[in-house]
């Protein structure tokens, strides 16, 4: 009794922190059911992450911007043109991968940084802003590539990045030892992490959840961790891809949410006269959030190249709008001041099922279109109604 | 006086399970000024709003009789063609549209289906006349002053044939002139027939203009207290608001113990490049340790800015002279730079760049200093709560957790909050920018009490005050400003409002 009532209450004040989680729960379940379970494969499951990769990251930056209150439009292209850049690095200049990536990515710092002055230090309005960089990037992009076209990479190590698993150690009944050890670990640590969390809070004596409560949540989030293993080890283990982007996820989430940093970027977004007010250096904060976002995007670039093993003419086209899409799925409010950095990875995940589910289901390019636009409606008229309510 | 205008009989209004309103009565006779009074809190907002159809017909209980009829307002636009017009006290105003277009927006002087310019225009001078206005209906709302704006709320108003207007402290913005000069008016109206109602905190106000004063307290009726037979004094009204009598709005300190100079300004000037002109000229000033300075002055004589340009000087004046702080010269590049020199500035406008509304009391209190509660740069989030829950209690905050959301809270809470966010800095310095206005009787005096307290731990505190009376109850020593200059500087055994207001006025 006093337990369905304690969840009922939990899920009633954080109905829209689970909101998220609970349609990417529908959407895998109608998938799967429509595909005779085709959908939560090993394969499918492992190319479906492997493709969101470059739009995830990318997503869990422009929540950053958008928290702030501005918008990034030059990631596309900014991460179609740094792209490209890694090929000629690794082709014509011959450099090898671990040059080319840091290079990249302190490019990419660059860039951003060169937007975050335009926005903070001239108070051009950020979309005007990026979206001349959008056509700038656009514009080196074709230039770059001009007389070469697409430009084919044979580095292996380099496409790995996009295309590659972790090694096994050795195989087991059929799966993948490494990737087993490594979701057991990750169990651990969970454990670990959430019973400390409360042994604190119980010394600081303040509310915790009932033991019941905690055992459940416990077990329930294990079971989907162990699950996820146990799909991708049944295929070939996690990929490269996955492993980055569980890299980029947990230390944004350490950065948003447990630290200074983090607490000034919310509160630079949730009122930018106040930060300033309160000491906090507001146009640093700005450079900060571009700064990173033009690293993902670097770091998005160079997924996507590796996955293609090739830079292309259009390679970054309408990636920002991905972006953009997947972290209003995410719960991410242009009010600023509002939205996760998990949000955004389950927003991306949402949409990349979306996307793979109806490509399984031979549905055509255009519904697809529609149906995506669709839920990023009601995904954004979720948000609002519950907002509303909750006051 | 005959007779009654608006009855409001019975009133009753929940919000999920929180009675806000339980079995109110309201009357207000036809042709009077009626003084709606109460703490924040205490329901007048919510009444108001049945009364405006915010609330529509049928979300509350009881009766609305308007000139003798059952209402039931199902929007507001049905209360305004009533004759039933509320003006706000965040104006709602279009700020870069023309006066007349803002006097008629919503209402337009049309000809066919196209709105007739020259007659909206005629018509405006019309109702600028009425309210004694003296500008071109052509003016930008936003070049007007607060107190002008808040004329043309009025002349928009009657441009409805308004029959009660219902005023949300009209007066919380506006300096002693203005406000006199809309009390008058409403005089006016008065005699014109108008039947106005005026939420106020200001009590000589109420006392000087009601017909008929309404108090409520909890949601419920106290009394109604009338005019004509002298019922309306500050005693009586203080005593049914807060169900107490407040011997000293002003409680006293014990003992004044003065030390060591902790802010010295001299020759301080301060120019605007956005408004190309000196806000600040040839400023003497400071504060010693353990006093509580007043600075007195109208709206706009310099006395914000003169805050800012001590801390940190956000706005980027171009700054002239000297600023020693314990002693020692300073140059601030950030506000940080000032809180680091121990400096503190709570601003007059809390919700605009004071809080931060949608996040919770313990981010708001802990967000200027956020490295007391961290440890290289990462934050022990129970330390935190811990510290919180202290400044809660001290702070008095009502509220139900520290996870509640400051845009939920009282005026007076999210004041308190506010204070909380820069006592938690631990500043040898406080400067108060307004710290009471539009909050209510009970949360003042709690607010003095925090200030005598911080006094006698030997803080010093600048207070800015538009209100004499606090100016004179709780300073030691005040400073008068007018147009961006220090006009005078008065011990507080000299200090009185007619010196005060004569150079504040010079």
């Amino acid at each position: 009794m006093g337990f369905i009532n304690e969840a009922r209450t939990l899920v009633k004040e954080n109905i829209r922190d689970y909101g998220m989680y609970i349609a990417l729960f529908v959407i895998m379940l109608t998938f799967s059911i429509m595909t005779d379970g085709l959908f939560m494969s090993s394969r499918n499951i492992s190319n479906l992450l492997d493709s969101t990769g470059y739009i995830a990251v990318l997503a869990v930056g422009m929540t950053l911007v958008i928290v702030i209150r501005h918008i990034d439009l030059s990631v596309g292209f900014a991460a179609g043109f740094l792209g490209a850049i890694a090929a000629i690095l690794l082709t014509k200049m011959g450099l090898p991968v671990y040059v080319t990536i840091p290079v990249i990515l302190v490019l990419g710092i660059f860039i951003g940084l060169f937007n975050g002055l335009l926005i903070a230090k001239y108070a051009i309005p950020s979309f005007v802003a990026t979206l001349a960089g959008m056509l700038i990037f656009r514009g080196a992009l074709l230039q770059v590539t001009e007389k070469t076209g697409t430009i084919i990479i044979k580095d292996d190590a380099f496409n790995a990045i996009g295309n590659g698993f972790i090694p096994s150690l050795m195989i087991v009944n059929g799966l993948h030892l490494l990737s087993l050890i490594l979701g057991l670990l990750s169990i651990l640590f969970y454990i670990y992490s959430e019973i400390s969390t409360r042994r604190n809070k119980i010394k600081y004596q303040f509310d915790v959840v009932s033991k019941g409560i905690f055992t459940f949540k416990l077990v329930f989030v294990s079971a989907i961790i162990a699950y996820v293993t146990w799909i991708l080890a049944g295929y070939n283990g996690f990929s490269w891809t996955v492993v980055i982007m569980l890299l980029v996820v947990v230390a944004y989430h350490f950065l948003t949410t447990k630290t200074v940093l983090g607490r000034h970027i919310y509160a630079v977004g949730s009122n930018p006269e106040a930060a300033h007010l309160s000491g906090i250096n507001v146009n640093k904060i700005t450079y900060m959030v571009f700064g990173s976002m033009g690293m993902l995007a670097a770091l998005s670039g160079i997924l996507f190249t590796s996955r293609l093993q090739s830079a292309t003419t259009t390679a970054g086209t309408l990636f920002e709008l991905d972006a953009i899409a997947a972290a209003y799925v995410g719960g991410v409010s242009s009010a600023g001041g509002v939205g996760k950095v998990t949000g955004a990875i389950i927003g991306a995940i949402v949409m990349a099922s979306l996307s793979s589910g109806m490509n399984l289901l031979g549905v055509g390019v255009s519904m697809q279109y529609m149906i995506r636009g669709g839920v990023l409606v009601a995904a954004v008229l979720f948000d609002v109604i519950t907002r509303k309510k909750r006051g | 006086m005959s007779g009654y205008i608006l009855e409001m009989n019975e009133i009753s209004k929940s919000f999920t399970g929180v009675k806000a309103l339980s079995n109110v009565n309201f009357k207000v006779r036809k042709g009077e000024i009626h003084c709606l009074i109460g703490e924040n809190g205490a329901g007048k907002s919510t009444l108001m709003k049945v009364l405006s159809g915010v609330y529509p017909y049928g979300t509350y209980e009881g009766d609305i009789v308007f000139e003798g009829s059952v209402q039931q307002f199902n929007k507001i636009s049905d209360s305004v063609q009533t004759g039933i017009v509320i003006i706000y006290q965040e104006l709602a105003l279009f700020p870069d549209l023309t006066v007349y277009e803002n006097i008629f927006v919503g209402n337009e002087v049309k000809r066919g289906n196209l709105v007739d310019w020259n007659k909206t225009i005629a018509e405006a001078k019309k109702m600028l006349k009425r309210v004694g206005l003296d500008v071109s209906p052509e003016t930008l709302v936003k070049d007007l002053s607060v107190g002008k704006q808040q004329l043309v709320e009025i002349a928009k108003a009657l441009s409805k044939d308004v029959k009660l207007l219902i005023l949300d402290e009209p007066t919380a913005a506006l300096n002693e002139d203005d406000s006199e000069n809309l009390l008058k008016l409403l005089g006016e109206l008065k005699k014109q027939g108008i039947t106005s109602i005026m939420i106020s905190h200001k009590l000589k106000e109420v006392i000087s203009i009601a017909d008929q004063a309404t108090v409520l307290r909890d949601g419920k009726t106290i009394c109604t207290l009338d005019g004509s037979s002298g019922e309306i004094s500050e005693n009586m009204i203080i005593k049914n608001m807060v169900g107490r009598d407040i011997e000293d709005i002003y409680p006293k300190r014990p003992h004044k113990k003065i030390g060591e100079t902790i802010l010295e300004l001299n020759n301080w000037s301060a120019y605007s490049t956005e408004l190309a002109r000196h806000v600040l000229r040839d400023i003497d000033f400071h504060v010693k340790k353990g006093e509580i300075v007043g600075i007195a002055g109208l709206m706009g004589s310099g006395r914000t800015e003169l805050a800012l340009s001590v801390f940190g000087n956000p706005k980027n004046y171009k700054l002239e002279g000297q600023l020693k702080v314990l002693g020692v010269e300073k140059t601030f590049k950030h506000t940080s730079d000032a809180i680091k020199s121990g400096i503190a500035y709570v601003t007059e406008d809390r919700k605009g760049d004071g809080l931060f509304l949608i996040q919770d009391i313990k981010n708001n209190i802990t967000a200027a200093n956020l490295n007391a509660v961290a440890d290289k740069g990462i934050i022990n989030e129970n330390e935190e709560v811990k510290r919180a829950t202290e400044y809660k209690r001290s702070m008095y905050i009502k509220a139900s957790s520290l996870e509640q959301t400051v845009g939920n809270l009282s005026g007076g809470n999210q004041q308190k909050v506010s204070l909380g966010k820069w006592l938690f800095v631990g500043p040898k310095l406080l400067i108060l920018d307004e710290p009471t206005r539009g909050i209510d009787v009970g949360a003042k005096f709690e607010i003095y009490t925090i200030m005598n307290q911080l006094i006698s731990e030997g803080m010093s505190i600048i207070m800015i005050s538009s209100e004499l009376g606090e100016v004179l109850g709780m300073s030691d020593r005040v400073y008068v400003m007018a147009e961006g200059r220090m006009k005078g500087e008065l011990p507080i055994e000299e200090a009185n409002q007619e010196n005060i207001m004569q150079l504040a006025t010079q």
